[in-house]
C-alpha cells in the first residue's frame, strides 16, 4: 500500500508498511497515482508529455523498489495476534483536583469531590507495576491530575520508594509529571531535576490563547501567573550540570486557534525549544471542540506549521515540535507500532482511590474500571478488549496508509466520538494524517538538505 | 538512488519486524497525553546496539 502526497511541491510517496519514503519526480508521481505498472499502457497514457525510454526507466526503478519491497510492500502482519498482557507503564492520578478550572480538561470533577492519593495507594501501585511487569526492565510511571503538585509529598515518597523496589527487582524506572506550572517552586524544581523526572508543562501559546480556556477557578487567565513559574523551570533545566529528564511546553489548540502554527512559533519566541501542541479531545457539542468543517484548515495550518519549524530550525537546531519527530530509521520496531499505547493492557491509569482504568482519560467512568491495586485480578473481559483494539481490528485502519504511525489512535477518544473502541475517531483520524503527513515532509527536507 | 526516485530513508521497517523487547517508553507516556503516536518513539533496544 502506498499514499502518494505532495507538500509545497515536494512529490512524496511513503510505502505502509515498509515505512520507506520516496521522493519522486513527475513522471513517477503520474506513473504511480495513474497505477501504471505495464509500459505499453503507460506510453500510450503518458507519451505524449514524456519519452517511451523515459517512461520504461521510471518504470523499471519502480519494479526493483517492489523487488527489495520498498515500494508495494506486503502486509507483514496480516493474521495479528496481539501479545500476553504485561503492565508496562501507571499513569497515578495522584490529585483529582486542581488549582485550576480550565474549560476544556477531560478530568473534571469526581462525584465524590476533589481526592488526593494517599501513600499507601501509591506504594500499591509502585508494587502493582513491579509485580504486574514480569521480564521487563525499564517501567514507567506518570504523575498525574488533576494538578500532580498538589500531592507533592505523595509524588516525592512514591519516587523514592519506585527506585528502591525496582532496583531490586532489577528494573529501572522512568519518571514524568505533566503541570500547569503553578507550584513549580524551587525545592519541587530541585527535586525534578535531580530525580530526572520527565516534565511536561502545560501552556497553550500567546496569552490570549491560553487564558481563553486555562482559567482559574473565578475564570481569570492564568497565563500571566504560569509563564514567569514555566521559564524558570525550564531555565533551571538549561543550566542542569547532571542527568536530567526532558521537558516539553505541551499545549492543546482548539477551533478557536486553528493557527496554532502562530502559537508555535510564539512559544518559540519566548525561548522554549521543545514544544508539543495537541488537538483538544472534546465531546461535539463544546464551543472549542474541532469540528468536521475545520479539517481543510487543520490540514493547511500543519503544513504552515512545518514551513515555520523549518525556518525556525535552520535559526536554532535544537527546536523540536515533538509531533515532527519522526524517526524514520531509528523508531519503534512493529510489533510496537501494532499494540500503540497499550492502554488497557500494558498501560494503566490509577485514580486517587486505588482503582484501575485503561488510560488516565477513562478515570471515572465506573464502567471502565478494571480492578483495583489492592485487589489481585483485572477485569479480563475489558483488557481483552482493548488488547484487541488494534490497526487489524479497528474500522478502517487496515486499509489506511497511516496505521503504522499511528496505531490505531487513541481509545479514548474513539470510544468518546463513537461509542466503540473498534471505530475510531473521524476527526481524530484526518487530524493525525494531516499531522504525520507534514511530519513525513519535514523528515524529507532535513534529510534531502543535509 | 535512481534518477526518478530518491529514497529517503535508510530502512524502514524491513529489519525491524520482530524486535518487540517491549523496553521503550509508552507512547501517550510522553509529551502527547491524548494522541496516541508511535512513529516518534525511540527503540531502546537499537539505539544500544
Amino acid at each position: 500500500m502506498i499514499h502518494c502526497f505532495s507538500v509545497r511541491g515536494t512529490r512524496l510517496v511513503l510505502d505502509a508498511h515498509s515505512q520507506m519514503l520516496h521522493e519522486v519526480d513527475e513522471l513517477v508521481w503520474a506513473l504511480l497515482c495513474g497505477g501504471f505498472t505495464e509500459s505499453g499502457e503507460a506510453v500510450r497514457a503518458l507519451g505524449a508529455r514524456y519519452p517511451a525510454a523515459e517512461i520504461a526507466a521510471a518504470l523499471a526503478e519502480i519494479e526493483e523498489l517492489r523487488a527489495q519491497e520498498l515500494l508495494f510492500a506486503p502486509d507483514p502482519h496480516a493474521g495479528y495476534e496481539p501479545p500476553p498482557p504485561q503492565v508496562k507503564a501507571l499513569c497515578l492520578n495522584v490529585a483529582h483536583h486542581c488549582n485550576l478550572a480550565c474549560r476544556y480538561c477531560f478530568a473534571g470533577a469526581p462525584e465524590t469531590g476533589e481526592q488526593l492519593m494517599t501513600p499507601e495507594v501509591a506504594r500499591r501501585a509502585v508494587d502493582f507495576l513491579v509485580t504486574r511487569s514480569g521480564g521487563r526492565r525499564h517501567v514507567e510511571i506518570d504523575f498525574f491530575g488533576g494538578e500532580p503538585l498538589l500531592n507533592f509529598p505523595v509524588i516525592a515518597e512514591t519516587v523514592a520508594y519506585a527506585r528502591t523496589r525496582a532496583a531490586a527487582a532489577g528494573k529501572e524506572v522512568g519518571f514524568t509529571v505533566t503541570t500547569n506550572g503553578l507550584l513549580l517552586t524551587p525545592e519541587v524544581r530541585r527535586f525534578l531535576l535531580a530525580n530526572r523526572v520527565n516534565v511536561v508543562l502545560s501552556l497553550d501559546g500567546r496569552p490570549e490563547v491560553h487564558d481563553r480556556l486555562r482559567c482559574t477557578a473565578g475564570g481569570r487567565g492564568s497565563y500571566r501567573t504560569v509563564l514567569p513559574r514555566i521559564r524558570q523551570f525550564v531555565s533551571d533545566w538549561e543550566a542542569w550540570d547532571g542527568p536530567r529528564g526532558y521537558y516539553y511546553l505541551r499545549g492543546t489548540f482548539t477551533r478557536h486557534n486553528l493557527d496554532f502554527a502562530d502559537d508555535f512559533r510564539y512559544l518559540v519566541g519566548l525561548g522554549f525549544t521543545n514544544i508539543s501542541l495537541e488537538p483538544v479531545v472534546a465531546l461535539p457539542d463544546a464551543d472549542y471542540a474541532l469540528r468536521e468543517e475545520d479539517l481543510p484548515r487543520v490540514h493547511r495550518e500543519y503544513e504552515r506549521l512545518a514551513d515555520i519549524y523549518l525556518e525556525l530550525v535552520r535559526e536554532n537546531a535544537a527546536v523540536r515540535f515533538f509531533h515532527f519527530e519522526l524517526d524514520l530509521d531509528e523508531g519503534s520496531c512493529l510489533p510496537k507500532r501494532l499494540s500503540g499505547c497499550g492502554a488497557g493492557h500494558a498501560y494503566l491509569a490509577v485514580d486517587a482511590g486505588g482503582d484501575l482504568y485503561p488510560c488516565h482519560q477513562f478515570i471515572g467512568r465506573r464502567e471502565f474500571v478494571l480492578g483495583s491495586v489492592f485487589a489481585g485480578e483485572l477485569r479480563s473481559d475489558l483488557v481483552e478488549s482493548f488488547r484487541h483494539a488494534h490497526v487489524y481490528s479497528k474500522e478502517g485502519c487496515t486499509d489506511c496508509w497511516a496505521k503504522f504511525l499511528c496505531s490505531g489512535g487513541c481509545h479514548a477518544h474513539a470510544v468518546l466520538e463513537s461509542g466503540s473502541l473498534l471505530r475510531p475517531s473521524r476527526l481524530g483520524c484526518a487530524t493525525m494524517r494531516s499531522r504525520l503527513q507534514a511530519a513525513l515532509y519535514v523528515q524529507a527536507v532535513n534529510r534531502m538538505n543535509s | 538512488m535512481g534518477k526518478h526516485i530518491r529514497t529517503i530513508n535508510k530502512r524502514g521497517l524491513t529489519r525491524r519486524k520482530e524486535v518487540a523487547c517491549g523496553e521503550c517508553q509508552t507512547s501517550c507516556q510522553s509529551a502527547c497525553k491524548t494522541s496516541c503516536t508511535v512513529g516518534n518513539q525511540v527503540c531502546l533496544k537499537e539505539k544500544k546496539n
